[in-house]
């Protein structure tokens, strides 16, 4: 009697510890801060820990075509058809939004307005100075120095880089068939600085100049920033509220896997570069307890983690994309076909 | 000769040999282990030269020799070309030659020649304490603190100074003020391989035998002639080592450049302008890259190794001809 206790303990012994089993997960770094947040509430609550490496975008979804990772986690949403190839089911989670920084002595933050065909134009070297007419044109009365612009962008592949290229792509024809949409791109003009840390000291520096950052590193540092004229023609201020009105008039399922932009989104409110950070699973993994747990995970964060996240001015989807993500989790199953989730 | 006939005509006694054995075991087996460490320096050389090449070799399949002379770097249309990177590292490190060597033999003869005893030791201290600090202390210090310094008073004036005259105003000119690029990254470097070479060649010249300076004075030179005539030439072979040790190291090196090189993939005809160096590069790409970038960024990788290997060989060689005379 006494012996079947003991290995009933055991055996209960090393189901638990096979339960609390962390999470593995890795790849991109911009959400890397909410992950963790939530990991730790996560664990608090359930038990179960979440081991995520913030190796880049590119890392993560090659650790996940390894299979030797439960989740890879990526900025930029890969395409429809590459997700069949690799039979991945893609998500979002949060999404953040990018602003321009700018430092231009004697303009205050938020008073400056841009276009994205101006961004476009400077970044392109066709638009060199402050005082350009283009840029009085949507300035009014605001007094611009006669100074050479200096654009600074990300020197590290980014998926930052990959938002603010989709949304230059959008809004310019010229800069879509000239330079493109990617992590990095051939920047013709400019210095580049590595990270947001990088781009923002640049920017600090550098008189005259204006680079790109994500809109949290934005608030947290303080940063002077330019507004621009979003699809309906206003001039919204970068807040969590803009950027959710991106997210509210977009189509989610026009793309597989939710993989769309919501950059240059309508709405007279809507943020022009927003967009959703991701994550790609297994449709049918090799351990499918392993991807149940983090499907577990991601749905309780869903649950429980907008206020963390908006904590972190990182904005947390609306609530019916979310059901839409929790249906899209049928499509991952076990072997014998049924869904995990 | 008669000694050996002495010792056959001695009897052999079995004792010694008796108590050689188990020595004789030893060295056998020391012989073989520390070859077998100087093996795995092959093996391991070897294993990361091949696999630089098969990771690379996609890349160099596909653009071939335009590898290394195209200027494009653009992952949109899969374009990759490593000539800026090129240029960007050999520039940075012959700007950092420049700086650095004059300054670290200055500062190694002042220390074993001039210096006062009294202030000898915390000067050599503090220089070996420079070796030790970590590269990505010299690139934020670079960032953070140069930089700013070096845009406000050299950079500026500079190209106020040299704007519009031909050649000078091409080279010395930088159209954004920034304080980050291939000069910054030069004296960053020269900062950095300065304490390597200094305190190799003080070494190194504290091993001269004293009699040979004395002597010279003896007959009446100048410090400047016991250095130049006596010092020098000495210590000639070791120096050049030291000089290549420092040059490998401003070759290779990735995060303090990767801070203050400005980090663009283009070529520029002015050294105040940004650019970016084979290392930058590959720490600023590497996270993201996939298939061909990657295999590329491992090209990139590949052309440093050889780059470095071709310098090394250069220093042998002029070691070997400095040694001739």
């Amino acid at each position: 009697m006494r012996k079947i206790l003991v290995l009933a303990a055991v055996a209960a012994g090393i189901a638990g510890s096979a339960q609390a089993a962390d999470i593995t997960g890795a790849g991109a770094t911009f959400p890397f801060p909410i992950y963790s947040k939530w990991a730790e509430a996560y664990q608090k609550a359930t038990g179960t820990g979440l081991n995520y490496q913030s190796i880049g975008s590119g890392g993560g979804i090659r650790q996940i075509k390894a299979k030797t990772v439960a989740f890879g986690a990526s900025d930029a949403p890969l395409k429809g058809e590459d997700l069949a190839k690799d039979g991945l089911v893609q998500f979002p989670t949060v999404m953040g939004g990018v602003v321009p920084a700018v430092n231009i002595a004697g303009v205050e933050p938020g008073k400056l307005k841009l276009s994205g065909d101006v961004l476009a134009g400077i970044y392109m070297g066709e638009i060199k100075k402050w005082n350009d007419p283009k840029i009085v044109a949507l300035n009014g009365d605001l007094k611009l120095p006669d100074a050479n612009i200096n654009p600074v962008y990300r020197s590290d592949g980014s998926g930052t880089t990959f938002v603010f290229t989709d949304y230059l792509s959008k809004v310019s024809a010229e800069w879509k068939s000239k330079i493109g949409n990617n992590t990095s791109v051939q920047w013709p003009v400019g210095i580049g600085g590595k990270g947001n840390e990088g781009v923002s000291a640049s920017v600090k520096q550098v008189a005259n100049s204006i680079g790109y950052v994500e809109y949290a590193y934005a608030k947290q540092n303080k940063l002077s920033y330019a507004l621009i004229k979003n699809h309906d023609g206003n001039f919204p201020m970068p807040t969590i509220e803009a950027f959710q009105a991106a997210a509210a008039n977009a189509n989610w399922k026009e793309q597989p896997g939710f993989g769309i932009s919501l950059n240059n989104q309508k709405g007279k409110d809507a943020w022009p570069i927003t967009s959703a950070t991701f994550i790609l699973v297994h449709a049918k993994p090799e351990k499918p307890e392993e991807v149940q747990a983090a499907l577990k995970f991601f749905d309780w964060a869903y649950k429980n983690g907008d206020k963390l996240a908006s904590d972190l001015d990182y904005v947390p989807l609306p609530s019916n994309v979310k059901d839409e993500i929790r249906t899209a989790w049928k499509g991952v199953t076990d072997n014998s076909g049924k869904p995990i989730f | 000769m008669t000694a050996v006939t002495d010792m056959t005509s001695i009897p052999a006694a079995p004792k010694p040999v008796a108590r050689r054995t188990p020595k004789a075991t030893f060295d056998v087996v020391f012989r073989n282990a520390s070859f077998l460490a100087a093996l795995l320096v092959l093996a391991l050389l070897a294993g990361i030269m091949l696999s630089m090449i098969v990771g690379g070799w996609p890349a160099f399949r596909e653009f071939g020799l335009g590898f290394i002379t195209s200027s494009v770097w653009d992952t949109q249309n899969e374009q990759y070309g490593a000539w800026p990177a090129i240029v960007g590292t050999l520039s940075t490190a012959l700007i950092a030659l420049v700086i650095g060597v004059p300054l670290s033999l200055g500062i190694a003869v002042f220390l074993t020649q001039l210096a006062p005893p009294w202030f000898k030791k915390p000067v050599a201290t503090a220089i070996e304490l420079l070796a030790a600090v970590p590269s990505i202390i010299y690139g934020m210090w670079g960032l953070f603190v140069f930089a700013p310094l070096f845009a406000a008073y050299v950079q500026i004036p500079l190209s106020n100074l040299v704007e519009g005259i031909p050649v000078v105003g091409t080279i010395l000119y930088s159209r954004s003020p920034s304080g980050l690029g291939i000069f910054t990254a030069g004296i960053i470097l020269a900062f950095m391989i300065v304490p390597f070479i200094a305190s190799i060649t003080r070494d190194m010249l504290e091993q001269i035998p004293s009699v040979l300076r004395e002597s010279a004075y003896g007959i009446g030179a100048t410090t400047w002639e016991v250095v130049r005539h006596v010092l020098v030439p000495q210590a000639g072979v070791s120096i050049i080592g030291a000089i290549m040790l420092g040059l490998g190291r401003a070759l290779g090196e990735t995060m303090a450049v990767t801070f203050v090189v400005g980090n663009a993939n283009r070529l520029s005809a002015s050294i105040l302008d940004p650019g970016s160096t084979i290392a930058s590069r590959i720490a600023n790409e590497f996270n993201e890259a996939l298939g061909l970038q990657l295999n590329s960024l491992i090209a990139l990788g590949c052309i440093l190794f050889f780059v470095t290997f071709v310098v090394l060989v250069i220093a042998r060689l002029l070691v070997a001809r400095v040694k001739k005379f």
